[in-house]
């Protein structure tokens, strides 16, 4: 929003003028931009996957298949919207359009530049979650709203798969705020260009919210909510046309969104060479960012299997949110403790005098991320321990590992 | 009263609480009203910013809306048959709409100082000696009187949002401030989540 009403001023708009344009502008672009995005991601991801299978994924539309999503659309645009009988129309109609709205409404405060923000609320981080937390909403009026048996599980697993992974995303979301000691996005970008990136204090803290960032998008291997085997599509199975490209859209935008927000909040956000000489430098180096973190979470989609159920809530609540609560009481301890570096100096000195603290931080952290894990296994060995046990007296004559799977 | 664009946005959330709230308790269906809560919810909310009080308004739509409502329609979707009844849930409705209108009224008066004093004199009882109009704008006199805002008028919108968080962070957390009830509440809350777990534990004696 600055950025452009600047630009504006410098080409002569008086300065009134240029604000209120710069407003109505960034908001068009702002959510133009993110809306058409996932027409890119889709196949970003196509390909991704593509390879990840071995197979070559869209090549036919365009060069290297880029244009492939373009019809797609076309074709879904076309389509009927077909209302099945009994379904409630005005919640089966709102839901998508809510879902839509609860992801774009989050980009008003990813920065993406030095200036360059939609707005920079002073309680963006918080903003931030509570605005994600609408698709709850999206989800259990879809769910309900379609009158189908498995749209309806569906929408009852989103509530305690969303709900849940909120805890251990809000405690890591916590932690560049107290680091920062503010909640505006800019300035948590701002105080990762003072100093480290947040990551290098804390990157247990940056996988847990990337992991549980995947658990609200509700993609693989967290996909309960749609999981194909056991519920058809989940709380989406009605719908058709434009208003499930909707959910599609929605989805896909906030997976990439993960990338952007972990970026902000880790990775220094728009930060890098030269980014205050030339503010635009900045969505280069967001995006960049971004799409590695994309990269990460398309790699887990597509490597792992699905979870079950037990086992999801299982591991978000006696993995993600015990360590996230503990991680974030040892990095405030932490935080207080370490003598605070000089941070008068230049770029190459704040970095050599934060060196110790962050490197401290940094081992913490990462030690209780190995140990945690470490838990972890071993918790699952003991109990594919008792499951083969159980097996092996079950079927004596079997090899345990041929018999038949059992809980 | 001058038409700005901060009284549309008002109208439009008073509208958004005042019609959702009314939905709440006219609508047949369970499921909408709880529906209509969130939307009611969502008007508070806005009436929040307006009121350049963002750490609350975000709050409202995390706890009230995401935590709070979907818990109603979680009881409502689980209830047996409390879905879809097209006849009055019960006959108490005069009793409840007397509780709300008394609320509503002892609501009104505690706030109407804060609001306009002119017009509730005119509509209390004018300047009569002992009226309710006299005894409000006495209310009125007692409230303290920020010397600084009637000077500097429109504040800038940022330095109030930093001003806002901090003073509630430290306002919860200093001993002059509300130190001891945050501290009760959030062991009145540990206990609450305690007792849940151990009620709904199944028997494993």
């Amino acid at each position: 929003m600055y950025y452009v009403s600047e630009l504006l001023k410098d080409a002569g708009l008086s300065d009134g003028l240029a604000n209120t344009l710069g407003i109505y502008i960034s908001v068009i672009l702002l959510a133009t931009v993110f809306l058409l995005l996932p027409i890119f991601t889709i196949w970003v991801e196509r390909k991704v996957a593509a390879r990840f299978q071995n197979r070559v994924g869209p090549n036919r539309v365009g060069p290297f298949g880029l244009l492939q999503s373009i019809p797609d659309v076309v074709k879904l645009l076309g389509k009927e919207l077909i209302f099945p009988r009994n379904v409630d129309r005005i919640p089966y109609m709102v839901s998508p359009v809510l879902m839509v709205m609860s992801v774009v409404m989050t980009v008003a405060v990813a920065p993406l530049g030095p200036n360059i923000i939609g707005t920079d609320l002073s309680i963006g981080a918080l903003y931030f979650v509570a605005i994600s937390s609408l698709a709850t909403i999206g989800v259990v009026m879809a769910g309900w709203g379609s009158n189908n048996k498995y749209a309806l599980l569906g929408a009852f697993r989103t509530v305690a798969q969303l709900i849940s992974y909120e805890i251990p995303l809000v405690f890591t979301l916590l932690i560049p705020v107290m680091l920062a000691g503010t909640m505006s996005m800019q300035k948590i970008v701002d105080f990762q260009g003072d100093n480290y990136w947040v990551f290098f204090y804390a990157p247990a803290a940056f996988f847990i919210f990337v992991l549980s960032n995947l658990g609200e998008v509700g993609r693989s291997p967290f996909d309960l909510i749609e999981a194909e085997s056991e519920l058809v599509a989940g709380f989406m199975i009605e719908y058709s046309g434009m208003a499930f490209a909707m959910f599609y859209l929605a989805e896909f935008l906030h997976a990439f969104l993960i990338g952007v927000f972990a970026a902000t909040l880790f990775m220094g956000g728009w930060q890098g060479p030269f980014v205050q000489d030339v503010p635009a430098l900045g969505i280069l180096y967001l995006t960049a960012k971004a799409f590695f973190i994309y990269f990460l979470t398309m790699w887990v989609r597509l490597t792992l299997p699905r979870f079950r159920i037990d086992q999801m809530m299982a591991f978000n609540w006696k993995f993600l949110v015990p360590v996230s609560i503990v991680h974030l009481l040892i990095t405030g301890f932490f935080w207080k403790v370490l003598p605070e570096p000089d941070v008068t100096g230049n770029f190459i000195e704040r970095l050599w005098y934060g060196a110790p603290r962050m490197l401290v931080m940094f081992v913490v952290s990462a030690l209780l991320l190995g140990y945690s894990l470490r838990m972890l296994r071993n918790a699952i060995l003991r109990v594919r321990e008792e499951t083969t046990a159980k097996l092996r007296e079950a079927y004596p004559t079997a090899h345990p590992t041929t018999a038949p799977a059992g809980d | 009263m001058e038409i700005t664009w901060q009284t549309i946005a008002f109208a439009a959330f008073a509208v958004m609480t005042l019609g959702g709230g009314l939905m709440v308790v006219l609508s047949r269906n369970l499921w909408h009203s709880a529906l209509f809560l969130m939307l009611s919810l969502f008007g508070t909310s806005g009436l929040f910013v307006l009121l350049v009080a963002p750490f609350l308004a975000a709050v409202q739509v995390l706890v009230y809306i995401g935590a709070i409502a979907i818990l109603v329609l979680f009881a409502i979707m689980l209830t047996r048959r409390m879905m879809g009844l097209e006849e009055t849930q019960n006959t108490q409705w005069p009793a409840a709409a007397a509780v709300a209108l008394v609320l509503f009224l002892i609501l009104f008066v505690t706030v109407s100082p804060l609001v306009d004093e002119q017009w509730f004199k005119d509509i209390l009882g004018g300047d009569k000696k002992d009226g309710l109009g006299q005894r409000i704008s006495t209310l009125n006199a007692d409230l303290p009187v920020d010397p600084d805002a009637k000077d500097s008028g429109v504040v800038a919108n940022e330095d109030l949002n930093i001003v806002t968080v901090e003073a509630i962070g430290e306002a919860l957390v200093t001993r002059d401030g509300f130190v001891l009830p945050f501290e009760l509440a959030s062991i009145l809350l540990t206990a609450a989540l305690i007792g849940a777990i151990v009620v709904a534990r199944e028997d494993e004696a």
